[in-house]
């Protein structure tokens, strides 16, 4: 089993932490000048994103992680799985709904994703900052509210609701930023 | 892309101002009578101290240690001649790196024979007093507080007689985080508790002087009982808000019970899966044909430049730091 040691810590090493697949954003070292190191470090957890920090007392070790990132187009989905290819060795890998989280709302085919791999399993997607999706249903716009705020819900063609000016219809092809899931511009 | 590393990360106005601080602090010493020496950096023993990492090197087929501190080389001079000497001279320490730390930095030691730990802590306020004066940054005053009441008053705790169960109590009770692999080693509790909780309670803008260490963080000063009857380390810390600047102590003398310290220190490495550092023979037979009564002390003076320019970065008073050397 590889490990790490504290004084191999930087940013971006993957090591598993509370039985998580990790990743190193800051590293400080806390250091008396006669007295006992420690690192005190912020890391994201891969699997759900969030970030946490903890203080490790410096030459303690923790587990590496074997994690790689890879681009991948979406491929389709077939009510388990979401499936994904690597273009250049057609290598197929299927994502469950756990490693895609919010990633689902935005896929309906071919965007260019980056996965990320632990132990070759994909634990999670990050899908396109922008995409551009169909309008599927929304209440008919209000004429002469075209230039005014106010909004009304939208349901897009992948299932994913925003909010979206009052005179848009179906049918519009609208472009999203997957960051924030706000409506941009029609597209 | 372009490569900009072989830029100073220094501006040229903190570079003469490091050079107008090295005047002013050779200028204090010559004032005082206390002479310049200059002593090697590549030596065949190194330092024992659990925390400081030594750097080595091989020269002939033979181990050399850069020094962490040229203390050693000091104590043969003084031992020698038993004069006032002080040193500026490159330090280096393995394993530290960061927003405060440089491997490789710049170190002003001195020793008064005859001068106890406070006649030392005079001495240093005078010393920074005077580098502040001359660069107009005008420094808050200077404090000091023993360690037993700093924990007192700040963490509400008596550190000489805490275990380390108290430490992690303390801890608890003060919100602070228990770090991952500290268990049951008192002194790296109180290490933590320091730098947690006491330091980040000093006045900001204030020098601190924290002085009687626990014994069991001696290092290389003498023991001694304070008002209490408590046996405490006669050393001193200086500090700058939470920053620290300075490390002295009234220096113990006895080459036997020095000798007994450097080899439980090897011997808590083993322990402890650190390697061992060569013992250095020539301190200790200095010693044993007599160092005189004397405190000595060691002082950053990257950090000190970085307190009088406000900074919070040790690479903006460092011409090459570490990633640029």
């Amino acid at each position: 089993m590889a490990t790490y040691s504290t004084n191999q810590f930087k940013n971006g090493l993957k090591f598993i932490w509370d039985g998580d697949p990790c990743s190193i954003t800051e590293n400080v070292l806390v250091k008396p000048g006669k007295g006992q190191a420690f690192n005190r470090v912020k890391m994201k957890n891969l699997k759900t994103g969030r970030t946490l920090e903890r203080t490790f007392k410096s030459t303690e070790t923790v587990e590496a992680a074997d994690v790689e990132e890879l681009n991948v187009d979406y491929s389709y989905a077939d009510g388990e799985n979401w499936y994904f290819m690597e273009p250049e060795t057609f290598e197929q890998y299927a994502a469950d709904s756990i490693a895609m989280g919010d990633a689902v709302k935005w896929l309906k085919g071919q965007e260019p994703c980056v996965m990320t791999l632990w132990n070759e399993s994909p634990i999670s997607i990050i899908v396109p900052n922008f995409v551009e999706l169909a309008v599927a249903q929304t209440d008919p716009g209000l004429k002469g509210d075209t230039a005014q705020g106010g909004t009304k819900p939208a349901t897009l063609e992948t299932g994913a609701e925003v909010k979206v000016p009052l005179f848009i219809e179906e049918g519009n092809i609208l472009k999203i930023d997957t960051r924030t899931g706000e409506y941009v511009s029609r597209a | 892309m372009e490569n900009n590393n072989w830029q100073p990360s220094a501006s040229l106005e903190i570079i003469k101002q490091k050079a107008r601080m090295l005047k002013d602090i050779r200028a204090f010493f010559d004032d005082r009578d206390v002479l310049e020496v200059d002593t090697p950096l590549l030596a065949s023993a190194g330092n024992t101290d659990l925390h400081i990492e030594s750097l080595k090197t091989i020269f002939r087929n033979q181990d050399y240690y850069l020094n962490t501190s040229p203390e050693f080389a000091m104590k043969r001079l003084l031992a020698a001649h038993g004069e006032s000497i002080y040193q500026i001279c490159k330090a280096f320490r393995d394993e530290e790196l960061g927003p405060m730390h440089n491997p490789e930095f710049t170190m002003l030691e001195w020793y008064r024979p005859g001068f106890d730990m406070h006649q030392l802590m005079d001495e240093v306020e005078a010393l920074v007093l005077s580098v502040d004066d001359h660069t107009g940054a005008h420094l808050g005053s200077f404090e000091r507080l023993s360690y037993g009441l700093a924990f007192e008053r700040y963490a509400d705790l008596d550190p000489y007689q805490a275990t380390a169960e108290d430490c992690r109590e303390c801890a608890l009770q003060h919100d602070i985080e228990q770090p991952v692999g500290l268990d049951d080693k008192k002194d790296e509790w109180l290490d933590w508790l320091l730098t947690q909780l006491v330091l980040p309670s000093l006045p900001s803008d204030k020098f601190t002087f924290i002085y009687e260490y626990p014994a069991s963080q001696c290092a290389l000063a003498r023991l001694r009982k304070n008002d209490d009857g408590v046996v405490v380390a006669s050393r001193f810390e200086l500090f700058y808000g939470e920053t620290e600047l300075a490390n002295g102590f009234h220096e113990l003398a006895v080459a036997g019970e020095q000798r007994q310290r450097f080899e439980n220190e090897n011997e808590t490495r083993i322990s402890e899966n650190k390697p061992t550092v060569k013992i250095d023979e020539n301190l200790l037979a200095a010693l044993e044909h007599g160092l005189p009564d004397c405190s000595g002390v060691a002082l950053g003076l990257d950090r000190l430049l970085m307190i009088l320019i406000n900074s919070s970065l040790i690479a903006e008073v460092l011409t090459f730091p570490w990633e640029r050397a």
